[in-house]
């Protein structure tokens, strides 16, 4: 699947395996196109592929991942780079020179996925995966359904005993520690980004005290407390304790429609936290859920009947107002918030703060030497007029899953366009 | 196909410490299949192992090693049929020498009649994987005689005009077909548009007019205004289309399916296919049928649905409190309509409306809804329709009273741009009534952002009535299908042609139709666009697809394709009834005719079919049936304690994975129990069941996705139609002396890996409790 010769000038890169970047692959080469995904992390799914649940539907990614890694292997005309990073693309629409950066995974195509590695290594490193909630051998799958199935050497334990053990205890030959990062040159006719997005820091939004105390938790990390693959395998707990929560608050907009953060709406997050609202009650029949918001965003057919299916249940409380302060009092997280119609402050004692936090653009920091043109924030504009380039996803803007992949699917018709336009 | 057969057996990760492989190799030997061992097959040794063999004419092939799911490419051999004999996942990584022990001593290991239940498991499924290759075949590409790559886009809206380009741009040829005399469809009716792109600030002037330059300059896109779709017959990549003006009555209009109320008698009960078929072709008397083609009809590859939307009706006893019947108390369509021919006035007088109230929602008990078939567009078009009246009369007011102002994403930057406008006032609130005064409107809020209760003075009142999808009260695409003209289930989406699918947003029941703009759900123009392309692709990719001969979504590049031995077919009609998506029309004696690219290859028809007539190349009644016969099923003459024999029939998409991870994560099931996986549990044949049955087995289980309203079935409708199938085999299972509870079907999501074994668990349980199939031995 890996190749490393270059593709014929025709093809189109996509940069990012979310999704997104499944979707416009997969729309593309199913078309009859080649294409490349490279992928910086070491295996595909992105975002979602840490997500527990979808909302409205409730069903769980993994399931159309799934589906899309059938495709995948089905279909000789992907070639996937895991661990790459596109570092540069010259030329123009229909002929680009494009600079990949292949990390070494220091694992091979003999990896049989036996797990002897893991077993030999003792220390242990933050999982990325889990937000650092757990730990991972330095020889470790990147997560249970793993597309490429294939283990990985952290670069940490690089030059350690364990990597030594790791390569002994192999009996494919497929641990090769000597690998070294290596830059292939590829030319292709189009390019699509589909580089996703990541949680907004919460550390950087100062009155509402994620990192000071460890029951103020984030959406995201919320999705891997559910998850049944997640550190708690899916009970969700308070960090401090392990316990049960009896009480739990989402605060809506953490960074999201604030001029000091994110100026814009990052679209999904009301809709989740209605989603972990679901999760929570579901784990636990008493327990009472308080939603703070600005303006519940559930538009649509189906997220209308979703939010409806919300407010039926006795339990889960919404109020209007911003948050202006979350701290912790007594082993307990005191919610500040002023109710924006009845001009109330209110305060309220809970188990556990959920921080909606909302998304940046992956190119936010450090940007790709490419022709393109970001908004102030980070999102690629696209420029249909100049083509080329396109931007899918949430690298063009804020989307839930079901936008992106339409969207997605769109921006493989436009890289299309431009190889026949040669 | 002559076939050389070969069975390769890896004894790596795990699976020769805890198999005994010269006991597989002489179940081998059984068959005289030629049987080759390597401790790391898929290695480059292995490999080469294999391709010597596949060399020297070797054909069929049974590797013995992990799951399909993995090292799918390098175990990929031209001209060969292969089948994966799942030992590591299915046998050693799920079940532990710890519950399931192995012959220790030399006594035991002597011991012929020791019970070996992890051994036996692996045996059996070399067994059934060489059954398996034995009775599968190599796929051919299914051709069309006739090929279009045509497509056609019904609707020349902004939507479907963007469709039409984005494919043009391709360089595929399309027509758009209009019912209106123009093109332009609603965008063309409005004074300005929102923004589409960044930094989404201001109003702009409607983008459509640029769009139909466009279109009336391309080479490529035929353009047919005044024109309706009488019915579109045939198949992705050969569809006949007729065309007529709106209104007229044609031989060739679309045959109607029953409705719902005309498919049960009196009493209520269901009538049969037959009854039915008497009905539909009462109602049908002087149109065509759907297997008479249009002999001058016009030949398209593929369909883009971009019939747009519809405004809302006003419930005038519902919103009686909101003042409807005052002839100042308008819709949002009806102000644009104003809009659009000139300043904003009151209607009752022609005087200037310079004070404007928007009201978002009904408001009515407290309920913080939006008016039905909202989005976030109607709350959108509210603050564009302040900004006229602003633009009309610089002392105008613009009053947005909302309970949610749904601007997500990059359109927050359009409210904050309309939030420096002085003359717009935005709050929440709750509208509670709309009063005609001496001069004027009077309209009171309550729980608003100033105040409790706040009264404003109004020449005008507009109310955000939703978008109703044109496919709603009409099929539109007026398919020539027996199953009927339009999108199946389309009251599950509120009339929408939506996709149940989050992840696969353009997939519907009718193969080759796609979807787009606000027939989908109610989007912006910049959304719509977007859609559009997306539609476009999707319609491309079907004509390719056709062209190759391969399946689309999701069994993308599937080869095979469902067929049929006449012969001995009883026209029941069921398949034809049963297909999610339509594929089968029959004649008026009943014999389906399969339209082989209107197929997603899921096998349901050959489930449904009770004479067990319909197969794929590589998935057959035989295929499956043969490799339950070959699963060994001892009996009190082997053992004195013989173990069971469970069948499990499980979905490859969703509950095969999780038995996989199950594994990986070494969660163990009854070793007792043999997996097949199968393409959707829509294709199982209920004789698989009897067959497990009648030679003894004691249980049958399938396992598949969850059905309801939120489906995930990939095939809409498989595990549903599997469920009803299982449930009426109560009757054939007491006339075998049989107990109800040996058969049973499970749902499982593809991440409850914890949960599918225990399901396995508590079934053999119960079977266990039930005690043996009495036909063991016979």
């Amino acid at each position: 699947m890996t190749l490393e010769n270059s593709a014929p000038a025709g093809s189109i890169l996509v940069v990012g395996g979310g999704i997104s970047g499944l979707t416009t692959a997969l729309e593309a080469a199913e078309v009859g196109y080649d294409v490349y995904i490279v992928e910086k992390t070491a295996s595909l799914g992105g975002r979602v592929a840490q997500l527990n649940q979808y909302f409205p539907k409730l069903c769980p990614p993994t399931c159309g991942l799934e589906i899309n890694y059938k495709r995948i292997r089905d279909n000789a005309r992907i070639k996937v780079l895991t661990l790459s990073e596109v570092e540069s693309v010259t030329g123009t629409p229909g002929s680009y020179s494009v600079q990949v950066k292949v990390n070494p995974r220091y694992v091979n195509e003999n990896c049989t996925c036996c797990g002897e590695c893991a077993k030999v290594c003792t220390a242990e490193i933050d999982n990325a995966f889990d937000f650092g909630m757990s730990k991972t051998k330095g020889a470790y799958l990147p997560h249970g359904m793993a597309f490429p199935q294939r283990y990985v050497i952290a670069p940490e334990i690089i030059g350690t005993d364990d990597a030594a053990k790791a390569a002994e205890a192999c009996k494919y030959n497929a641990v090769d520690l000597s690998m070294q990062p290596k830059v292939l040159n590829l030319v292709v006719g189009s390019v699509v980004w589909a580089t996703g997005w990541k949680p907004y820091d919460a550390a950087k939004i100062d009155n509402l005290g994620f990192g000071r105390y460890p029951d103020i938790i984030t959406n995201m990390m919320l999705e891997r407390l559910a998850s049944k693959t997640g550190p708690t395998e899916g009970k969700i707990v308070r960090p401090s304790d392990g316990k049960a929560p009896s009480s739990v608050a989402f605060v809506q907009c953490a960074g999201s429609r604030d001029e000091n953060h994110l100026s814009y709406c990052s679209y999904i997050c009301c809709m989740a936290s209605l989603k972990h609202a679901t999760y929570i009650r579901s784990q636990y029949p008493d327990a009472e859920v308080y939603i703070y918001y600005i303006d519940l965003r559930a538009p649509g057919y189906r997220y209308e009947k979703f939010y409806k299916m919300l407010k039926d249940d006795p339990k889960v409380f919404f109020i209007k107002g911003k948050v202006a302060e979350v701290a912790e009092e007594g082993g307990k997280i005191l919610v500040t918030a002023e109710n924006a119609v009845t001009g109330e402050k209110s305060r309220r004692a809970v188990d556990m703060a959920v921080l909606a936090t909302g998304m940046e653009p992956s190119l936010a920091g450090a940007k790709p030497r490419a022709d393109l043109v970001f908004t102030e924030e980070g999102f690629i504009v696209n420029d249909y007029a100049k083509g080329g380039q396109f931007a899918c996803g949430c690298a063009n803007k804020p989307a839930d899953v079901v936008s992106s992949n339409q969207n997605a699917t769109g921006m493989a018709l436009k890289a299309i366009q431009t190889l026949v336009k040669r | 196909m002559q076939k050389k057969y070969g069975v390769y057996i890896c004894t790596g990760c795990g699976i020769g410490e805890v198999l005994n492989i010269e006991k597989l190799e002489s179940v081998v030997a059984e068959k005289r299949f030629a049987c080759k061992t390597h401790a790391c097959l898929c290695g480059q040794e292995g490999l080469d192992l294999i391709k010597a063999d596949v060399a020297e004419g070797t054909n069929a092939l049974a590797i013995a090693a992990c799951s399909r799911r993995v090292n799918f490419d390098i175990f990929k051999f031209d001209g060969c049929v292969v089948d994966r004999v799942n030992l590591r996942e299915g046998v050693v990584w799920s079940h532990s020498r710890d519950v399931f022990p192995g012959p220790v001593t030399e006594d035991e290991k002597a011991d012929e009649y020791f019970v070996d239940r992890i051994q036996q498991m692996a045996d059996d499924y070399i067994r059934m994987g060489m059954a398996r290759i034995e009775k599968i075949a190599i796929p051919a590409p299914y051709k069309l005689e006739n090929f279009s790559k045509k497509i056609l886009v019904i609707g020349g809206g902004v939507t479907g005009m963007s469709a039409a380009l984005d494919a043009a741009a391709a360089g595929y040829e399309v027509t758009i077909v209009e019912k209106e005399e123009t093109l332009g469809g609603y965008a063309a009716k409005m004074r300005k548009q929102m923004p589409v792109v960044m930094p989404f600030e201001s109003l702009i002037p409607p983008v459509v007019n640029d769009k139909i330059k466009a279109v009336e300059a391309s080479s490529k896109i035929e353009v047919k205004t005044g024109t309706v779709v009488a019915r579109i017959a045939g198949q992705p990549g050969d569809f006949t289309v007729t065309f007529k003006k709106p209104g007229e009555k044609i031989e060739f209009d679309v045959p109607l399916a029953v409705p719902e109320e005309q498919r049960v008698d009196a009493n209520g009960k269901a009538l049969d296919v037959d009854q039915i078929r008497v009905i539909y072709n009462q109602i049908n008397e002087g149109r065509a049928d759907v297997l008479t083609f249009d002999p001058n009809g016009v030949k398209y590859g593929a369909v883009i649905l971009a019939a747009g939307w519809k405004p809302a009706e006003v419930n005038a006893e519902a919103w009686a409190h909101l003042g409807v019947g005052h002839a100042d108390v308008i819709t949002n369509h009806q102000f644009e309509m104003m809009a659009k021919e000139g300043k904003v006035v009151r209607p009752s007088d022609g005087r200037p409306a310079k004070n404007v109230v928007f009201v978002q929602s009904p408001g009515k008990d407290g309920d913080d809804a939006d008016f039905d078939y909202c989005g976030s567009v109607t709350s959108m078009v509210a603050l564009k329709q302040a900004k006229y009246v602003r633009e009309d009369y610089a002392d105008g007011k613009a009053y947005v009273i909302y309970q949610h102002m749904r601007t997500p994403g990059l359109q927050e930057n359009f409210y904050k741009s309309m939030q420096q406008d002085p003359g717009v006032f935005l709050t929440k609130g709750e509208v509670t009534a709309v009063e005609p005064t001496a001069d004027g409107l009077v309209v009171t809020a309550g729980s608003t952002l100033l105040g409790d209760e706040i009264q404003i003075r109004a020449d005008l009142v507009v109310l955000a009535t939703g978008m109703v999808p044109a496919t709603k009260e009409d099929p539109v695409v007026n398919l020539a299908y027996r199953q009927g003209p339009g999108f199946r289930d389309i009251k599950t989406f509120d009339g929408y042609a939506d996709s149940n699918f989050i992840c696969f947003p353009y997939e519907t029941q009718r193969t080759g139709v796609y979807a787009a703009g606000a027939v989908r759900r109610s989007q912006t123009i910049e959304e719509s666009m977007e859609d559009a392309a997306g539609a476009a692709l999707k319609a491309i990719q079907c004509v390719e697809s056709a062209n190759r001969g391969v399946a689309v979504h999701p069994r993308s590049g599937d080869m095979t394709f469902p067929d049929f031995f006449f012969q001995r077919c009883t026209q029941c009609k069921r398949c034809t009834e049963e297909c999610p998506f339509g594929a089968l029309d029959d004649d008026e004696r009943g014999t389906p005719k399969p339209n082989p690219t209107r197929c997603r290859r899921c096998g349901t028809c050959m489930g449904a079919c009770p004479e067990r007539i319909i197969g794929f190349a590589d998935y057959s009644i035989d295929s499956v049936g043969s490799m339950v016969k070959s699963i060994w099923v001892p009996s009190d003459m082997d053992f004195t304690e013989p173990p069971m024999r469970i069948l499990g029939l499980v979905c490859e998409n969703d509950a095969y994975p999780a038995l996989d991870m199950a594994a990986m994560n070494r969660i163990s099931y009854h070793a007792d129990v043999r997996i097949i996986p199968v393409r959707c549990l829509g294709s199982v044949n209920v004789i698989w069941i009897k067959d497990a049955l009648s030679q003894g087995m004691d249980g049958v289980f399938m396992m598949g996705c969850k059905h309801g309203d939120d489906y995930q079935c990939h095939f809409v409708k498989g595990s549903e139609l599997m469920d009803v199938r299982s449930s009426k085999m109560g009757d054939t299972l007491v006339s075998l002396g049989l107990e109800n509870e040996r058969v049973a079907q499970f749902e499982v999501a593809i991440d409850e890996f914890d949960k599918a074994p225990e399901l396995i668990n508590k079934f053999v349980a119960r079977i266990e409790e039930l005690g043996p199939n009495p036909f063991k031995g016979f």
